[in-house]
């Protein structure tokens, strides 16, 4: 289905919004809005996120992109008193429904947040954690699959030989690629990530990138990022928020260079203030 | 007169930034314009010992080039503009090269207009040339004063002069070619006028540049190559 879509970054014809909408968004919001005790967070958003490409979402400190990933996984649930109206869609799957399975729809949309936290264990064992919890108990297996995952965190090569070290010891890029890798063995469809490069150094910062480009034709990423280069470097959408309200998504060049929006085209160019 | 807002950064060191460029721009599109001015007098009014003051200023536009080029480089490297901003820096290094090679037709009318001082025949197609070099440096005026003021309207009725000019050229084109056929001895002279005739039209082809780069900037949208939209007509 998303074959017939040509991605962005390609140099071909960049997809309109309405050509992404129409091949099956991975994960589709309606009248999305969250409330943290009487204060509105989210105010009635309507996304669709495409499935198998980057998708970014920027805006101001405090206007609900984190709010918004936390939604789409039910990380809500996990903090009191806020409320949730509307709906999000897993695919087909209503997230919200009464019978949803949470822990299953965590395992399918995953994320990573800013500073990488892998577990106080060796290398080998975070990336195994959640594999052991959906209850895969042999070694071949579990090596197997430890191993893919690092490869496809672009971590296999530096750590090949000290799998049973321990993660704490690794660079803070490293760490970022390894909590990239726990969080793809278990086969996510979505994974987001709320401001991932932002504690690394500018090289580590572009191997994640390059990363991040590496992992878009096999999962839908969701980015978070206050780096607006970031956002326009590494994205095929971007989705502009403000105040807790989508004011504009659109594929990524088109936005930056010539939004529709005057409050996106300020925000963008440093005129919001 | 911003009608982008191109001066409402956060940043005040990025709004003089863009300001200068655009002043700077400016500023340059006058030395051009009174090249032509200066072409137009060499050439109709048989202004002797101008070619010295006309290199001299082809010397400063070059440096305006130069100089504008850099500092949207710098632009780029150091605030990586978007939207906006973006188109305007886009625009103005094209606009750049448009504004240069305009100098230079206007110096190669001057360098002809001397060949043609002591020239004491034609004095219609004189006129006819004359004619050419004032809608082809109203032209020039009316592109920079729609850079300056963000003005569509003003951009699409320079581009629609140009047909104008493509036209009035045409007839001094035959006229010249008619003047050939009936005085062979005077190909030389007639071939002059002719390249400054192509000159003058070329200068109208390089200020519809112009102005399709301040359509791009206002509008987001590129024209070029695509034609006008319907409702893109002149005024009046």
């Amino acid at each position: 289905m998303s074959n017939s879509v040509t991605p962005a970054i390609d140099g071909g014809a960049s997809v309109s919004r309405e050509q992404a909408a129409g091949a099956a968004p991975a994960l589709r919001t309606r009248a999305l809005s969250l409330w943290y005790g009487a204060r509105r967070a989210l105010d009635a958003v309507d996304l669709d996120v495409p499935a198998r490409r980057i998708t970014a979402l920027i805006g101001p400190s405090g206007c609900g992109k984190s709010s918004l990933l936390r939604c789409l996984n039910r990380l809500t649930d996990e903090i009191e008193g806020t409320r949730v109206e509307g709906e999000v869609r897993l695919g087909e799957a209503d997230v919200y429904a009464p019978d949803a399975f949470v822990h299953e729809l965590r395992r399918r949309v995953g994320i990573v947040f800013q500073r990488p936290n892998p577990f106080p264990l060796s290398i080998h064992d975070n990336v195994a954690y959640g594999l052991r919890l959906l209850g895969i108990r042999s070694r071949r297996e579990l090596d197997e699959r430890v191993e893919a995952a690092l490869k496809a965190a672009a971590l296999w090569d530096e750590v090949a030989s000290r799998l049973d070290d321990g993660a704490l010891g690794l660079s803070l890029g490293q760490q970022q690629r390894l909590v990239i890798a726990r969080a793809i063995a278990v086969e996510p469809e979505v994974l987001m990530l709320d401001e991932p490069a932002s504690a690394l150094d500018p090289a580590a910062t572009l191997r994640f990138e390059e990363l991040l480009h590496e992992l878009a034709g096999r999962y839908t990423l969701l980015l978070v990022t206050h780096n607006m280069q970031q956002a326009a470097r590494v994205s095929d959408f971007t989705a502009f928020m403000h105040a807790g309200r989508l004011i504009e998504f659109g594929d990524t060049d088109a936005l930056f260079t010539n939004p529709r929006e005057r409050q996106t085209e300020d925000f963008i160019t440093g005129r919001y203030g | 007169m911003d009608r982008l807002h191109l001066t409402q950064h956060i940043s005040r060191q990025f709004n003089s930034e863009i300001e200068d460029v655009r002043r700077q721009v400016l500023a340059m599109g006058g030395i051009v314009e009174e090249q032509i001015a200066a072409a137009v007098r060499v050439l109709v009014a048989r202004e002797a010992g101008a070619l010295g003051e006309i290199r001299e200023r082809e010397q400063r536009i070059n440096a305006a080039e130069l100089a504008i080029d850099e500092q949207c480089a710098f632009i780029l490297a150091r605030r990586q503009p978007a939207a906006s901003d973006l188109r305007l820096v886009l625009s103005v290094m094209k606009m750049l090269a448009d504004l240069e090679r305009i100098g230079d037709e206007a110096k190669r009318i001057a360098r002809l207009g001397e060949h043609l001082l002591n020239e004491e025949s034609g004095a219609d197609v004189t006129a006819a040339l004359a004619e050419l070099g004032h809608v082809a440096r109203d032209m020039l005026r009316g592109a920079l004063d729609a850079f300056a003021r963000l003005d569509e309207q003003l951009a699409l009725d320079v581009m629609h002069r140009d047909r104008r000019l493509d036209g009035s050229f045409r007839s001094v084109s035959a006229t010249l070619v008619a003047r050939m056929q009936q005085v062979p001895e005077q190909i030389p002279v007639e071939l002059d006028r002719l390249w400054c005739a192509r000159s003058f039209e070329r200068i109208g082809d390089r200020c519809k540049n112009l102005c399709e780069f301040v359509l791009y900037l206002v509008r987001g949208k590129d024209v070029r190559h695509s034609g006008l939209a319907k409702g893109d007509a002149p005024r009046g």
